[in-house]
């Protein structure tokens, strides 16, 4: 199957053709095809178990896909002969439960990957480290154990853990939706400063005003495909599906649109 | 009302002698009468109770002779000190051997159970082989009475006249048994712990670009043996009495001393020494477990990290 397919293209961060994964018999994404170019930001909408979460997680290999073919700079990397831990020093994945280490201060957080993976030296990760939490505001907390911390504290720590990796791609799992709403902005701003440095990122989202804001693409998914993409103003005015449509008439109706 | 519901269960000795204090709200002045009065009502009935065992002890038709035969006094004082030209051990010098004995155990089934648990914990088709080793080791040793695994390497390895290792001093039979034994339960307990770290942790490890092994030192790890610290104590008050099993080897540690005495004076009285002197060592463990328990508790209630 992946031999069929031409090279992949070495221009665009990510790409995914035809990528197919199922859980026993439930077929989770079907077909997938999505191309990332760098420094572009692409959100993911849809319900819940539309499959935004279980793609996001097949890009981080954190799921092996049955089928199709996943290229990262030009690299095929759903290849069973790849380095996986090579690879997922290069992207960075948040997750919406934060996933701290709790046993760890927040700096020990930063730089455990950086000293184990990358055999950088203490000082140069603390360096480093430091300057990702006083770019995010948590210098002060820097020798604190996460559960001292707020959920927008911690879900901002836990994005700054998976910088220091200096990752080329960011992929961010509804990571404000485990948050109380008056914490949800200040995680959301630290991610629109990610993308005006340049960050590739894609996010999967409940908060349709953020992908509208942020992003360069939003995609929308449905029952493991994807059904319409295209540019924020685009899709959310004038969507073509039917099932957007109402997709995105439900959360008018709850508010949040 | 802001009543504390972690607060009795914290000291579950002092629960009487505690008193509620300001925690009941406005009532001050009346709690602490309270408290005063569950201060005088526990005091009471552990009178009551001790005098009815104490009486039942006392006014058995043979107490005389059981208190002559557990308890006499010169002989628990020649059990305590030895007598050489008696050919008595003292129990005092033997509980020394018993602490050599667990000691070292310890140290030992640390190490070896975390191998087992970690063997255990591996995946993919190049290690079953492993995984089934460690498997069959846990269910035997933990399914063989200890004593009985005592007597096979202690009496089957010497026979086995296999160069260096069937030379060994009694103790390392001993010893080596306990480790056996010992590890299959504790490798348990260190996979309980292991399993009670979340999938999620080592997700966000992996997804760090570690590796499985640096996964497991570094994040898995340290928050699975802070978890079941407990119950390894638990295992090891009781792994602190079992050093009494390695006497039938003929290693004069407390057991083998009682018994000696005993002998000498046809009187039990050694072997109430011994468990006394057994309880020396097993009770305060047990008391810093569960002090230990009630931290973490507390801890975890305050939202505190370790």
């Amino acid at each position: 199957m992946a031999t069929s397919l031409a090279a992949p293209a070495a221009n665009l961060a990510l790409q995914l053709e035809g990528v197919r994964k199922a859980f026993d018999r439930t077929l989770v994404l079907k077909d997938i095809d999505l191309a990332v170019a760098p420094h572009e930001v692409v959100c993911l909408i849809g319900a819940s178990g539309s499959g935004k979460s279980t793609l996001l997680r097949c890009v981080n290999l954190l799921e092996e896909i049955d089928q199709g073919r996943i290229s990262f700079f030009g690299e095929e990397i759903s290849a069973t002969t790849i380095d996986v831990n090579r690879l997922r020093r290069q992207i960075g994945i948040v997750f919406q439960s934060f996933n701290l280490f709790p046993h760890m201060t927040v700096l020990q957080n930063l730089t455990l990957a950086p000293i184990r993976v990358l055999r950088k030296s203490r000082p140069e990760a603390e360096a480093e480290a430091d300057a990702l939490l006083s770019r995010f505001g948590l210098l002060e907390k820097r020798r604190e154990y996460p559960d001292r911390l707020s959920g927008g504290q911690q879900q901002r720590a836990a994005i700054a853990r998976a910088l220091a990796m200096q990752p080329r791609l960011m992929l961010l799992d509804e990571v404000t939706s485990a948050l109380d709403p008056e914490l949800v902005a200040e995680v959301l701003n630290v991610i629109r400063s990610l993308a005006r440095a340049g960050m590739t990122m894609i996010i999967a989202t409940h908060e349709m005003g953020f992908a509208r804001d942020i992003a360069n693409r939003v995609c929308f998914l449905d029952g493991g495909v994807i059904l319409e993409q295209g540019p924020p103003e685009q899709l959310f005015r004038q969507p073509h599906e039917e099932r957007t449509k109402r997709f995105l008439q439900s959360l008018t109706e709850a508010g949040r649109l | 009302m802001t009543s504390d519901p972690g607060r009795f269960d914290d000291s579950p000795l002092l629960v009487a002698g505690g008193p509620p204090s300001n925690s009941l709200g406005g009532g001050r002045r009346h709690s602490k009468l309270q408290g005063r009065r569950a201060v005088a009502v526990s005091v009471a009935s552990s009178v009551v109770l001790l005098g009815v065992l104490a009486a039942l002890f006392f006014f058995a038709p043979g107490s005389a002779q059981v208190r002559q035969t557990f308890f006499n006094i010169p002989d628990a004082r020649t059990a305590f000190l030895g007598d050489p030209r008696g050919g008595i051990f003292s129990e005092l010098d033997a509980l020394l051997i018993n602490i050599e004995l667990f000691l070292t155990a310890e140290v030992l089934i640390l190490i070896l159970a975390m191998v087992i648990a970690l063997i255990r914990q591996l995946t993919g088709p190049v290690t079953f082989p492993l995984r089934m080793i460690a498997i069959a080791y846990t269910d035997f040793f933990r399914g063989v009475p200890l004593l009985l695994v005592v007597y096979a390497i202690g009496f089957g390895v010497p026979a086995l006249n296999l160069a260096g290792v069937s030379t060994q001093p009694v103790w390392v039979y001993g010893l080596a048994a306990l480790v056996l034994s010992y590890s299959a339960y504790v490798s348990e307990v260190y996979r309980a712990g292991i399993d009670s770290v979340h999938p999620s942790q080592v997700a966000a490890a992996r997804s760090l670009g570690l590796s499985h092994g640096q996964a497991m030192r570094s994040v898995v790890i340290p928050q699975a043996v802070r978890r079941v610290i407990p119950p390894l104590l638990n295992d090891f008050i009781s792994l602190q009495k079992d050093t009494a099993l390695v006497a039938v080897l003929g290693i004069i540690e407390v057991n083998r001393a009682a018994g000696i005495v005993s002998s000498t004076d046809f009187n039990y009285t050694g072997y109430t020494v011994g468990a006394f002197l057994f309880l020396l060592l097993t009770v305060p463990m047990a008391r810093f477990t569960d002090w230990l328990i009630a931290r973490d508790r507390r801890r975890r209630q305050a939202g505190v990290a370790h």
